[in-house]
Formats: C-alpha cells, structure tokens, sequence
C-alpha cells in the first residue's frame, strides 16, 4: 500500500522574492533578478562576467546575528526557506513526534564561501585565526544539520549532492523516506550560495556563462536563438512533504500531491548533456510511471532550461521522446529566465512554482524569449501567465546536473 | 596597566558579537558554560578574537581554566601586564 504524499508548505528566498508571496506575484508578470554586481571583487579579479542574481532579501536581515556566524550563506538561505515553508504549512502550532520528523535538504556546492574565506584566513594570517565553525559551516550536509536542529528533526536528516539536479533530488529522497515508512513529514529543498569570484570565474572558463554583461537582465533567455548561457543565482526553496493521512488528522491546507520522481545518470559525459537524451527521457517515462500518471494527464512543465546553447536542447528532445504528440498539449514555463540558475537549489524553487501553478492553475512566465529556437518547437509561456486547464492534471519539475544527473518530479493537483 | 573593566566590556562585546547574549549579562562571576550555555566552539572563537582585541596569547591548555568570565578578564589583565 503506497502512501499518498502531499505539499503542505512552501518558503524561499530567491532573486526575485525573498518569500513566497513576493516571489509568486512576480514569477506571474515576468520580473528578471539579474543585475550588474557591486562588489570590488568583480574588478579586482577582472572577472569575465560581472553579473548575476542575488537574493532579493539578505538573510541577515531575517536571521539573528549569531546564527549568521555561525552559518554558511548557504545554510543561512536554506534556513530562512525551512522556517517560511514550517510556518506556512502550520505545523509551527501542530504537535509533530520529532522522531517521524525528517529533512532532505541539498546543495550543489555547500558553502563555498566559508571555504575559501578560512583558506584566506589560513594564508594571510596564520592556522589560530580560522574559526573553529569553519568545517560545520563548509560541509555540504551543513544545511540539512542545521534545520534539523532548527525543527527537532529525529527521522534522518539528508543530503542530496547531484549539481543542478540537487533540488529536485531532496524531494525524490524525501518521496522515498515517507514511501517507506521512516518519517510522517519531510522538510524538503535545496540552498545554494556560490555567487563568489571562484564559481564565476570557474564557470566562465567552461564558457558556461552569458556574457551578456550590458544587459543582465536580458541575458537568462532559455529556448531563444540568442542565448549565450546561464545566470548565476543564489537562493533556495522549501517544501513539506507530509503523508496525507498526518496532513489530514491535523486538518492542514494542501497544496498539490507529490505524486512521483525519478532518478537516472546519463553515463555520457562529466558535463555535456547527452545530445539522444536517453537518460533525461528514461527520468521523465519513470517519474509518470512512479506517478501512476499516463501523458495524457501532463498539462505543464517547468522546464530545467538553462539558457546555454548546448543544453536546452536535449532537454526538448526528451520531453518530445517521453510525451510524444502530447507535448503540444503542454505548456512550458523556463522560470530560469527570472531568477537564474540557482543551481542546488534551482530543482527546489522550481517545483514550488510547479506547485504552485498546479494549486492556482496558472503557469508562471518565460522572459526574454524574443526568437524562439526553431529546433525546439515547445509551447512556452511568455508574455503573460497561462491558465492551466480544470480537472485533475499533473505537472512536472525537470532538473539536469553535471555528472549526468536527472532527475524529475511529478505534481498532481489535489 | 590594563583596566579591569575595560576588558570585562570588551569581552563581553566579542561574547555578545557570538551568541546574541546582551553584554549586561557578562558578569564576572558568571560560567561561561554553566550560566552563558556557551560550547566548546565557541569559546574556542571568543578566545581567540580576546586575543586579537587584547593582543595577549591565550594558549589551548590555558582555555579550560578560564571557567568564569572572572577568570578570563584576570588572565587577559596578568598577560598584559
């Protein structure tokens, strides 16, 4: 007997919003989150790009001073998403046993910044002066710790580490963790916090990066003829899963069921996408089967669609591959165009607007998709929100990380 | 001839700098353990920006001595002469 699981709560804090609220309004009008950087690294390493889309919000306006000390920006954005989501799905006033209570919160990266701060410390002013928080605060499970400790959380606290495909994971893991029987509720997301000068610089040597340095808001447009790479963003999303039986007995507001995921590895290369997508198009066939959902029931997607020259591609080949003529049923929301590529954590906001556009029946919009790539003929929202059809329907969260990771989630409206 | 008090204030910015404590609550009698629920990390991260403030060495053995905030305010004062 499966146990139907479902989203009870919902927190971020992203480039274009610093909570939910904010960041459903504008992911619904179309509202670019890139802008030019204002730090004196960006000029005094000659980074090549000199833009990306920050938080809207800094945590330190939201966290108490010595829990931004103690933590990694990474964490501290993770932080500020778990609280949202915990508030959100009232269980700030519910009686949760801490030992049927757990967390499936993952990075790409973990805490860069901390890293290579105490590396600086290290060199320019010797071993005593790095802070004894430096290893909890680089690990990249720091996060998943730390709102485990937030939450009381008993049940296991994961991490998932896939590159971009992290996001998404945590909620496969979270799907498996509730499936078999280890926990009632899952505090489940991703953070990222790697806007540093190490990230950019890294990432524009593998030409994986708009140089669109006059126009940052122009420059995240997935599917357009002139697209030149991804935005680098910050910030993270989370979502309570909870059994709907647990979400219930205590009479909580539901959002959307988390139907299925899936999981694959490409075993193509390090980094490039398999241009055959066998693998992004067996994750999709296998997340509708764990859904027990046919094409026919998808109405929407919100699309991995990085913006990259290379990558956008394979992802449409694999959509067409697994829905067939039903793609031209299904619109298609690259919200990557607003916020940017909040890498771990991009799999974790863009299935709370998955969510989220199930729950209110609207699909969040495309930016600055002026040409459409004619080798991607997909039915894209642009302009302004789509309103998703009545009935039960599923949708579905697609993310693909370096490594050859895919990994998709599917949402049907409750 | 370093000044008591002054150093209890400083000492007590660099604990309200780390855990949030208000500085009236750094009391020379007070357990940094046992009264200001401080742990092992963070009193490893006070000490050493005592140090930098102060300009004195506090060595690793010395640390577990330092029980209340009297003690370390009579240490840091001895090791600045």
């Amino acid at each position: 007997m499966t146990r139907r699981l479902v989203i009870t709560g919902l927190g971020a804090t992203t480039p274009i919003g610093g909570d939910v609220p904010t960041l459903w309004k504008n992911a619904l009008t179309g509202t670019p989150g890139a802008k030019t950087l204002e730090h004196d690294w960006v000029e005094q390493y000659q980074l090549p790009v000199t833009f990306a889309a920050e938080v809207q919000v800094e945590p330190a306006e939201v966290l108490a001073r010595p829990e931004t000390r103690r933590m990694d920006r990474s964490t501290q954005l993770g932080m500020v998403a778990s609280r949202q989501a915990w508030k959100d799905a009232g269980l700030d006033e519910a009686d949760v046993d801490p030992e049927r209570l757990g967390v499936s919160f993952a990075t790409g990266i973990g805490g860069v910044w901390t890293l290579l701060d105490s590396w600086d410390t290290l060199r320019e002013r010797g071993p005593r002066r790095v802070m004894p928080m430096t290893v909890p605060m680089l690990m990249p499970n720091g996060a998943a710790g730390a709102i485990s400790l937030d939450l009381g959380a008993r049940a296991g606290a994961r991490t998932a580490v896939s590159a971009c495909a992290s996001g998404t994971e945590a909620l496969e893991m979270a799907i498996r963790m509730l499936r078999e029987g280890e926990a009632d509720v899952v505090m489940a997301g991703g953070t990222e916090a790697a806007i540093h000068p190490l990230p950019l610089a890294a990432f524009s040597s593998m030409q994986a990066l708009s140089r669109r340095n006059d126009d940052p808001a122009a420059a995240s447009r997935p599917y357009d003829v002139d697209r030149d790479g991804f935005v680098m963003g910050e910030g993270a999303g989370a979502l309570v899963v909870e059994t709907e039986e647990h979400a219930k007995a205590r009479g909580a507001t539901i959002y959307a069921e988390l139907a299925g995921a899936a999981v694959t590895s490409d075993a193509h290369h390090i980094t490039a996408p398999d241009p055959e997508a066998m693998g992004a198009t067996r994750a999709l066939r296998k997340a509708l089967a764990d859904a027990g959902a046919s094409v026919e029931d998808v109405t929407h997607v919100n699309a991995h669609a990085t913006s990259t020259p290379v990558g956008d591609k394979p992802e449409y080949t694999a959509l067409k591959s697994a829905l067939g003529d039903r793609l031209d049923e299904v619109c298609v929301s690259a919200t990557k165009s607003q916020t940017g590529h909040l890498l771990g954590a991009a799999g974790a906001v863009e299935s709370l607007l998955t969510v989220l556009a199930l729950h209110d029946r609207k699909a969040a919009v495309t930016i600055n998709l002026e040409n459409q790539d004619p080798d991607m003929p997909l039915d894209v929202v642009t302009g302004q929100a789509r309103e998703l059809p009545a009935g039960d329907q599923v949708a579905l969260c697609n993310s693909f990380g370096f490594g050859g990771h895919n990994s998709v989630v599917a949402f049907r409206t409750v | 001839m370093a000044d008591k008090n002054e150093i209890l204030a400083g000492l007590a910015e660099i604990v309200n700098e780390e855990t949030g404590l208000e500085t009236e609550e750094v009391q020379l009698e007070k357990s940094f353990t046992e009264d200001l629920d401080i742990d092992s990390i963070s009193m490893m991260t006070i000490v050493v920006n005592a140090e930098e403030k102060f300009d004195v060495k506090i060595p690793d053995e010395e640390v577990k001595n330092l029980s209340t905030v009297g003690d370390a305010v009579t240490f840091i004062a001895d090791a600045k002469g």
